[in-house]
């Protein structure tokens, strides 16, 4: 408990000592249109580093985790276990508000960064980040091996949805830096925020944050929209449209 | 041609969709059913979700069985009262079946449910069809008349009610009943539910051969329009881009089945149609016994902000 206290006024001391960088960012593009034929994306978040009289003149080395989060929503994993000879859904968890999209970027190995306890108190690394599941009743977040978590970031990130990639992040200069964040074809549409933390010898410097959101336009959204908010009327259309190409076959074809 | 199914959420190529539509429409023209038993595992194969299959198939039935009923309307081949009495079942089985669907999704467990009712439905239709098809296959090489069963237990049932166009005298019971369970499979596994619903008929009910096609058309296109119209209303899983591409297929695949079919004898387009459907059973048996590629499966729950 103690010990805990005292950590947290280490960072917060170490947090009004660092006013002295600021972090300027933005990304190539706020505004993302997704199209029928969109098949991915890679936007570029740049920005700088920026000193000012109070910064230590010893400070050179910088160390920059970017956390790209896309529109939150509740999500169910299920694992099948065999019952009577076939294989069928039997347990589930419920993963609570979590990320439809996230990805974690730095320079160089998360463990380089920093310590093991602000990695975890940060968020930083897959196996890090809070995703909080149902269990029984409570709201918690598990022990990063548990299965169920696992197997959620390991689908997630085989769809392309999660990923961590600890080299994304690369220092042009020693202040001003560059990475990309690659959208899968099937990203979900929405806000997504990114957040941007300086590092410097182990710990957290300064950070901040920016934006940019996820829109699907053209017909297949309309589609898309209409289905989900229009039920009857689009159940309708439907239903004509399948008498409509009924009729028309039998007309085309009628032998007559 | 890639394409992205809005609801399926996921690219297609439409000339394969296109094919798998003119391919099951051959089929289902051929054999005078409507296909979505073949259709339905098509599209799960390449990738679509069961559900979102299952509401997608029902609007391209409708359309195949609506250019269908349509012709044998023109040749007086259906029977206008049998079909409404039949609807009264097949409507209330339908509201049904969407009813469980629904319920097995928010479980978890409607895959499952979708792969064991085809498993359990298509061995069994499939094997009694071919077993069939094989006997009058052998009487026919024999030359012996098939024998000709008169009334079954089912003619003793009350409230009868006389059926002018098919010349029957006939219960409303067991018609009701065959509605309901027709309505009620179709709105859960995706199928039209003719490949069924006619042998009931002929063997069951003693319905004509001259009307009961037709009939049965008719039951299939209401309960899919109706199935088409709830899946749309409360699961919002019904791809109309993905129906469109099936329809159109379908239906031009259709006519040139009918045409193929006329040229088969009727034992053996019963012998294959059993064969085909026995096939598509034991397929989804394999795929319940073996062990998945993965044992996790994640389901959003709907996106907010």
């Amino acid at each position: 408990m103690i010990r805990t206290l005292l950590a947290a006024l280490l960072v917060l001391l170490l947090g009004s000592a660092a006013r002295a960088e600021r972090l300027i960012v933005s990304v190539s593009n706020h505004r993302v249109t997704v199209t029928p034929n969109y098949s991915g994306e890679e936007l570029v978040l740049f920005g700088s580093v920026e000193k000012d009289a109070t910064t230590p003149a010893d400070r050179k080395v910088y160390d920059l985790v970017v956390t790209v989060m896309g529109p939150r929503a509740d999500m169910v994993t299920r694992r099948k276990e065999r019952t009577f000879g076939i294989w069928i859904n039997t347990d589930y968890r419920q993963f609570l508000q979590v990320p439809s999209y996230l990805a974690l970027f730095a320079n160089r190995p998360f463990d380089l960064i920093t310590s093991p306890e602000i990695a975890r108190r940060q968020q930083i690394g897959l196996n890090n980040v809070l995703l909080t599941q149902r269990v029984s009743g409570d709201y918690a977040d598990v022990v990063p091996n548990d299965p169920f978590r696992s197997a959620f970031i390991r689908l997630r990130t085989q769809r392309g949805l999660y990923r961590e990639d600890a080299s994304a992040v690369t220092f042009l200069t020693p202040t001003l830096f560059r990475t990309g964040i690659p959208l899968p074809a099937e990203v979900p549409i929405g806000t997504y925020q990114i957040e941007i933390k300086l590092f410097a010898d182990g710990a957290l410097v300064t950070k901040t944050e920016t934006a940019f959101e996820i829109v699907k336009v053209g017909f297949e959204q309309f589609v898309a929209n209409t289905a989900r908010q229009h039920g009857l009327i689009y159940g309708l259309v439907t239903a004509a449209m399948a008498l409509m190409t009924g009729w028309m076959a039998s007309i085309v074809f009628r032998k007559d | 041609m890639q394409l992205y199914l809005p609801i399926a959420d996921l690219p297609v190529n439409v000339f394969l969709v296109l094919a798998m539509g003119a391919a099951v429409g051959f089929v289902s023209g051929m054999f005078g059913i409507g296909g979505g038993f073949l259709m339905t595992p098509l599209l799960i194969f390449i990738g679509i979700t069961p559900a979102v299959a299952v509401a997608s198939v029902a609007s391209h039935i409708a359309a195949s069985s609506f250019s269908g009923a349509l012709s044998y309307w023109r040749r007086r081949a259906m029977d206008p009262a049998l079909a409404g009495v039949l609807l009264c079942g097949g409507v209330t089985g339908t509201a049904l079946g969407v009813w469980t669907f629904t319920q097995l999704r928010a479980l978890g467990q409607l895959d499952l449910m979708i792969a064991l009712s085809y498993v359990v439905l298509l061995t069994t239709v499939g094997s009694l069809m071919f077993s069939e098809g094989l006997r009058a296959l052998m009487r026919t090489r024999r030359g012996a008349v098939p024998p000709r069963r008169t009334h079954n237990w089912i003619h003793g049932l009350p409230l009868k009610m006389r059926f002018k166009r098919s010349k029957i005298y006939l219960s409303v019971i067991p018609v009701v009943i065959v509605g309901i369970v027709i309505g009620f499979i179709g709105a859960v596994m995706g199928i039209g539910g003719g490949f069924i619903l006619v042998p009931i008929m002929i063997y069951l009910l003693r319905v004509p051969t001259s009307t009961v096609i037709g009939t049965s058309m008719v039951l299939t296109l209401v309960t899919m329009l109706f199935a088409t119209m709830l899946h749309a209303m409360t699961n919002h899983l019904v791809d109309a881009v993905l129906a469109l591409i099936l329809m159109v297929g379908g239906v031009t695949g259709a006519q040139f089945g009918a045409r193929a079919g006329q040229k088969i004898r009727g034992e053996q387009l019963r012998l294959l149609l059993g064969l085909l459907i026995l096939s598509v059973g034991v397929r989804f048996a394999v795929e319940l016994v073996i062990k998945p590629e993965d044992l996790f499966t994640i389901r959003e729950l709907g996106v907010s902000g």
